[in-house]
């Protein structure tokens, strides 16, 4: 494999994770806001 | 601290599981279980997912701490063979990587806790990140043989933050928590060090085998095991936990000073000889999982 193949299979890898992490953050956050509000469904 | 190139020699972003081996997911196993114990054994619970982002944020402020411990002893690890093949050492990652996830991590770890929970839990953090980073790693783990006395105190703080995250304020149950930590911290990582100690003496690293000699460590093992075990069992007599965690306390101490006893009387010198050390560092970290999973199923299903 080349050495740029890898660099751009390494950083697609880190975006990714990246990706799903900030996703769950924001999840988080909503239910954080929820519960602290004293909200229920 | 010596400066030391360890930039990637193939110039190759590092790949994102060399981040999670920055973390010492192994190490961080115990911190996030010491700190739901304190979360659990609290009076009151905090809804789920503001208990969840505690224990969250306690695991992310362990991974910031040991991030940031690899990032400054890079060049230490370079030289022991149990740390060679981190991600720094190895040459998988460059430095200012480290040093930015770390803190990057450690700020946003008491930023989330302090949004979620309140801001004493949060300024508990970073008093353990501060501590484990500047106080143990920087101050003293390279000056003293006593390093690990005074920064078991860093272990120590995530019960103390889990009962804070759940109540808001400081007691006496996760203030015993603490100091049970703080002088279990001694005897685990002597016992680890009387086996690995050429390591430590190749890196100039002055733990307490290096500097005092064998047979000291093993007699001070002993020692920090009685009052370790004495405060152990505390929260019984003391009306803070009820019998059945008395009872367990009891039985696994006296095993923890049984195992310390036996690494007294070990005259071995060499580290294929050293069963009864190998026996007292498995065994403490049993410990400590055992203790306070039996301290929570005492509050839980007793109290």
């Amino acid at each position: 494999m080349k050495l740029e193949d890898e660099v751009v299979r390494r950083q697609r890898a880190r975006a990714r994770i990246m990706a799903l992490l900030l996703g769950a953050f924001v999840v988080l956050l909503f239910l954080i806001t929820i519960a602290k509000t004293g909200l229920n469904w | 601290m010596p400066a030391m190139d360890m930039t990637n020699p193939v110039a190759l972003p590092a790949d994102w599981r060399d981040f999670l081996a920055l973390t010492k997911p192994r190490v961080m196993s115990l911190v996030v279980f010491s700190g739901l114990a304190g979360l659990l054994a609290a009076p009151q619970l905090p809804p789920f997912v503001l208990g969840f982002t505690a224990i969250l944020c306690i695991a992310l402020a362990a991974g910031a701490c040991g991030a940031l411990n690899q990032w400054y002893e890079a060049d230490l690890d370079a030289k022991m063979r149990r740390t060679s093949k981190r991600p720094l050492p190895d040459g998988r990652m460059d430095r200012q990587s480290a040093l930015h996830f770390g803190v990057g991590l450690g700020f946003f770890s008491v930023l989330l806790m302090g949004l979620a929970t309140n801001w004493l839990a949060a300024a508990l953090l970073a008093a353990s990140i501060l501590f484990y980073v500047l106080i143990y790693t920087v101050w003293l783990k390279p000056r003293t043989p006593h390093n690990i006395v005074i920064g078991g105190a860093a272990g120590a703080f995530p019960p103390l933050i889990g009962w804070v995250a759940a109540t808001g304020h400081f007691a006496a149950l996760p203030l015993l928590l603490f100091a049970i930590i703080f002088l279990w911290t001694p005897p685990h990582f002597w016992a680890l060090s009387l086996f690995v100690r050429s390591d430590y003496a190749a890196a100039g690293i002055p733990m307490l085998p290096v500097v005092a000699g064998i047979e000291n460590t093993r007699r001070q093992i002993f020692l920090y095991s009685l009052p370790m075990a004495a405060l152990a069992v505390a929260p019984w007599p003391l009306g803070l936990a009820g019998p059945i965690y008395g009872g367990c306390a009891a039985i696994l101490s006296f095993v923890f000073v049984a195992l310390a006893a036996r690494v007294l009387t070990n005259r071995a010198a060499e580290p294929a000889r050293m069963g009864p050390e190998k026996h007292l560092f498995a065994f403490s970290v049993f410990y400590l999982f055992a203790l306070f999973t039996v301290l929570v199923a005492d509050r839980w299903l007793v109290s």
